[in-house]
């Protein structure tokens, strides 16, 4: 194993010391270029978007994170009910899914029949190889009527002393709408990262549980849900980026409604939603950066929730590394 | 610990049958989960195969939108194909190259802590929502040189970026080291082991890879809307006018309250959704093909 080592070690060494081949010059020349360019790369979209933004951040500091508003006329603009309906979609959206995938995964490792777990993996894959847009259309042509003339009103008259299942609205749109897109959408990605981890656990640990008399659940339960806790939840934190950042279909579904609604079945926005409706033009500088303004939170977030993800998973493989 | 001392009073019989209820349950929520998903895929599949396969026609790939055209005339969305060919093709130029460098050096190059920091850097990237490199590319380009098929595929390139090189990365590390140390030690220089013998070795992953992202960004919206989008119905090749693309005609068209815009999104969206379920497929096979014979060679 050792010497194994070395070897990698010497085969892949940078070409300090060696004599220096004019063509290994070029190539590590030209690799390590385009490696920096994807450092630079991140960088650069940084500070663009800080750049972008300036304007706005000057004019409104910080206080634009939590004003709540968007007055184009009065040049009063704010990010606070986007930060709400980015909030309510994405948590909505991680409550429906984190259960459901985590079942889809145990059933493709631990129930299913050898036969069809091949195919269902396949197809669950598939599902996040569809456009955003084309499931954006589905969700108000075919979902949205659907859950406004079956799913809203039934909701509201079996919990309607919530506040969160207040009256329906006519059209369809709206952020319960979103919430439902956004889990069709974070769905396979949490789902496909679990079914990897469940299928690293190892078989000693699950046969020994099943050979102490535990019924399945129980297996689960107490072998393969510890073993993998922390990947799980690196897996939710991705969708959770995903589900941030989803411009798109958001936008097709919400309704576009500034201000704050704790009613799901009521339109709102989200910080990307907003920025994708207003792509055909701002009314004023300060509007545009105001737009990039909330580029630049939904940039800070999606760094943050990708370097903690990131970070798990790698502590999660190098355990996992060590154990084997 | 009241509920402990309950369960202790329970007949071990009850007990057990208990037990095995509450797995039977969970073992049902499991099999739901997954028939959900399917089903899920299933009627999003269908709808989108039946709304669009009834406004879909010849004319549809072929001919442009007529503004105000009376309702018996055909119309189509060719420009969006055209723009959606020359933007992903720029994509596709720009990224894969760079990309498979990347990996290259990250793999063959890179010390580890270097090769964990680019791949951080790499997974950052793939992190950045679509809609800020919209924005990024908006300022970067569109601001200056106003929207254009560049601006557009160098968006969409951005996001094929991490894609590339991160399958890249993954299949590299699979071509075992006794290649290298055959090429470098009948005497080859590094870069024509690197590019003769263990590149081509990885060229099944590479194109499944850059098929999967391919697939993935002739779908995306998000980046061309700052980038691309203020467009003519004229079906256009030229890469420095801003091009039409089907994505963002599927959001336009989806946007508009006219019930004949929504059969031309439908139609579009089916025409997208072939495209990328076959890319998948092909992907798919590739891998399996790829992985079979590294599997040989590793043996």
């Amino acid at each position: 194993m050792s010497t194994l080592d070395t070897t990698t070690d010497v085969a892949r060494r940078p070409l300090s010391g060696r004599r220096a081949h004019l063509g290994d010059l070029l190539l590590q020349g030209a690799a390590g270029l385009a490696a920096l360019g994807a450092v630079v790369l991140v960088g650069l979209i940084a500070y663009k978007i800080v750049q972008g933004a300036k304007l706005s951040l000057s004019t409104f500091g910080l206080g634009f994170i939590t004003h709540v508003g968007w007055d184009p006329v009065h040049l009063s603009f704010g990010a606070g009910s986007f930060l709400f309906g980015t909030a309510i979609t994405s948590i909505g959206a991680l409550i429906l899914a984190t259960p459901l995938s985590i079942g889809i995964a145990l059933f493709l490792t631990e129930l299913a029949p050898g036969g069809i777990r091949g195919p269902v993996t396949a197809l669950v894959e598939t599902l996040a190889a569809i456009p955003s847009v084309v499931i954006g259309l589905w969700g108000i042509l075919v979902l949205g009527p659907v859950l406004r003339d079956h799913v809203e009103p039934f909701l509201h008259s079996a919990l309607g002393f919530i506040p969160l299942f207040g009256p329906p609205n006519s059209a369809g749109t709206g952020i319960f709408t979103a919430i439902l897109i956004l889990t069709i959408m974070i769905l396979p990605i949490i789902s496909s990262i679990s079914r990897e981890l469940f299928l690293s656990v190892p078989g000693e640990l699950k046969e020994g549980a099943l050979g102490l008399g535990t019924t399945r659940w129980e297996m689960v339960r107490g072998v393969v849900i510890p073993y993998t806790r922390g990947g799980v939840a690196a897996a939710v934190i991705l969708g959770l980026g995903r589900a941030l950042g989803e411009a798109i279909a958001v936008a097709q579904v919400i309704g576009a409604f500034t201000g704050i609604s704790w009613n799901l079945f009521n339109p709102g926005n989200t910080l990307a939603s907003m920025i994708a409706l207003n792509y055909q033009g701002a009314s004023s500088g300060l509007e545009l950066s105001s737009l990039i303004y909330l580029a630049l939170i939904l940039l800070v977030f999606s760094i943050i929730v990708n370097i903690v993800a990131q970070l798990i998973v790698r502590r999660v493989a190098k355990r996992q590394g060590l154990a084997q | 610990m009241s509920s402990a001392e309950v369960r202790s009073l329970e007949r071990p019989a009850d007990r057990l049958r208990r037990r095995r209820v509450a797995n039977r349950a969970m073992e049902l929520l499991a099999w739901l989960a997954a028939a959900s998903a399917v089903a899920i895929l299933v009627i999003v599949v269908f709808s989108v195969a039946k709304q669009g396969a009834s406004a879909l026609n010849f004319d549809f790939l072929t001919k442009t939108q007529v503004p105000f055209a009376p309702p018996n005339v055909h119309q189509g969305l060719a420009n969006a194909f055209v723009g959606t060919l020359v933007i992903v093709g720029i994509a596709t130029a720009l990224a894969l190259p760079v990309g498979i460098l990347i990996a290259i050096y990250v793999n063959e190059f890179a010390r580890p802590p270097v090769r964990y920091g680019i791949g951080l850097v790499i997974d950052i990237l793939a992190g950045v929502p679509a809609i800020v490199i919209g924005f990024f590319v908006f300022g970067l380009i569109v601001v200056a040189h106003g929207q254009s098929g560049w601006a557009g595929g160098f968006a969409l390139a951005v996001l094929m970026l991490p894609l590339v090189s991160r399958t890249t990365i993954e299949v590299l590390a699979l071509v075992p080291n006794s290649l290298r140390e055959a090429a470098l030690g009948v005497g080859a220089p590094r870069w024509r082991a690197t590019l003769g013998i263990v590149l081509p070795q990885t060229i099944g992953g590479v194109l499944t890879g850059a098929t999967l992202a391919v697939a993935r960004v002739a779908g995306e919206t998000a980046p061309l809307l700052f980038t691309s989008s203020l467009v003519t119905n004229n079906i256009d090749w030229n890469p420095s006018h801003p091009l039409q693309t089907v994505p963002v005609a599927i959001f336009e068209l989806s946007e508009s309250p006219d019930p004949a815009d929504h059969a031309r999104a439908w139609a579009a969206a089916f025409v997208l959704l072939i495209f990328i379920l076959f890319a998948s497929l092909t992907a798919r096979w590739l891998a399996t093909r790829s992985r079979r014979k590294l599997g040989r060679a590793a043996g």
